[in-house]
């Protein structure tokens, strides 16, 4: 009862740890640099940036998952680990293509907001990245969907954060020369940083 | 079966491919019929072409309705504030003939855009609730402003204010607005075709 309990304790810390590791301090976009183009288009509205993380999150929790099954049962047992940038990205085009069905079906107001960037969700840096990741780093199934749906949180937290300050920014009285797209860049800059102060978090 | 694919590395990468693609294929497949949704395309683009003022002079409570009514059959000529042009769009549109504003839901007018005496309102916030766009900022007991660049010129909010401080003055054409008007189109007449002549010239 107790050694179950221990390796019950011994797991969750473990998951938690690859919970903070995805989120914060290898966050996808402010420390590795993944994703910019979506954390750059979709972050002008508080709103639409909410429903961008979700469907992202979305996404990368399941490419997490289908890419751990393409890669374990197919392409290790055939030798084919060459492939596996081009088989993820098939998984990922799929993937995307579901969650806009479903995003068209269920919330016909968020597919409007969101508009061209869901189908781009298929070129998000991130996605490919958390799927090469975990293939790379021999991760198994529970850990590399965690892995995932951390990267996704991650993403949520950076790009909502970011919509709400680029929201305080169309306001404020900015210098000409900064305005638009050079004030958010900066502040990208400050915000990437900052995370960069959680690298010996663990 | 596998032996055959470990040992001929060329084959497996081709079957396993394939093979994905065919399930993803048949996957997305099956999403689409499950997650259809029916939209009737004829009413965006009716939505687009109608000018987005919400005003409401056609007898609906804003342009999407319309558009839909227009889709079911409703006369395409009572959007005063589109004037003649989008009765010509959608006309084209819907492959009819164009006919003249409709006189009874208002005339044609020049583009023009609320403007509140600020002296004398009383801060009732009438004209504020009554605006469809919300261009009108203000408190109660506070002096209303219009936002000039959100203001759609629709004069819902003339009426509601009881110390009558609201004017609808006429923008000026200046470099932000000027457009070119489009050229009429050329008909391509064959001399020949006399009948052809004598229907396009009438």
């Amino acid at each position: 009862m107790v050694a179950g309990l221990s390796h019950y304790n011994k797991r969750m810390q473990e998951f938690a740890i690859i919970l903070v590791s995805s989120i914060l301090i290898n966050n996808y976009v402010l420390v590795q640099f993944l994703g910019l183009c979506p954390f750059m288009g979709v972050s002008k509205k508080l709103e639409s940036a909410i429903g961008m993380s979700a469907a992202t999150t979305f996404v990368l929790t399941l490419t997490a998952m289908a890419s751990y099954i393409v890669n374990e049962l197919i392409l290790m047992p055939l030798g084919l680990i060459y492939l596996r940038t081009i088989a993820f990205i098939l998984v990922i085009a799929a993937v995307v293509q579901f969650t806009k069905m479903f995003i068209e079906k269920t919330s016909p107001l968020l597919y409007r907001v969101l508009g061209v960037f869901l189908p781009l969700i298929t070129t998000n840096c991130a996605v490919l990245g958390v799927a090469l990741q975990n293939a790379n780093k021999d991760l198994n199934f529970m850990q590399s969907s965690l892995y995932g749906f951390g990267a996704g949180v991650g993403f949520s937290l950076v790009l909502i954060f970011f919509s709400a300050m680029r929201e305080r920014l169309a306001a404020a009285d900015i210098p000409q020369p900064f305005e638009g797209a050079a004030i958010a860049m900066i502040t990208a800059g400050l915000m990437s940083l900052a995370f960069m102060g959680f690298s010996g978090l663990v | 079966m596998i032996e055959l694919l470990t040992e001929n590395i060329m084959l497996a990468a081709l079957v396993s491919l394939v093979g994905l693609g065919v399930l993803f294929g048949g996957l997305l497949g099956y999403a689409a019929e499950k997650f259809k949704v029916e939209s009737d395309p004829i009413v965006e683009q009716l939505d687009e072409l109608l000018p987005q003022t919400q005003c409401g002079q056609c007898g609906f409570p804003g342009c999407k309705p319309y558009a839909q009514s227009i889709a079911d059959g409703d006369a395409i000529n009572k959007c005063p504030p589109g004037g003649q042009s989008t009765i010509n769009a959608i006309a084209k549109l819907l492959d009819v003939a164009a006919p003249s504003l409709d006189e009874e839901h208002g005339e044609e007018e020049i583009r023009t855009v609320a403007f509140i005496r600020e002296d004398e309102c009383i801060g009732c916030t009438k004209c504020i609730q009554a605006c469809p766009v919300d261009a009108i900022l203000g408190a109660a007991k506070l002096m209303h402003t219009v936002i000039v660049r959100e203001c759609t010129g629709c004069d819902l909010c003339v009426e509601p204010c009881p110390v009558d401080c609201i004017d609808m003055l006429p923008i000026e054409e200046d470099i932000e607005q000027w457009r070119w008007s489009i050229p009429k189109k050329q008909h391509y007449l064959i001399a020949t075709s006399s009948s052809a002549v004598h229907e396009t010239l009438t």
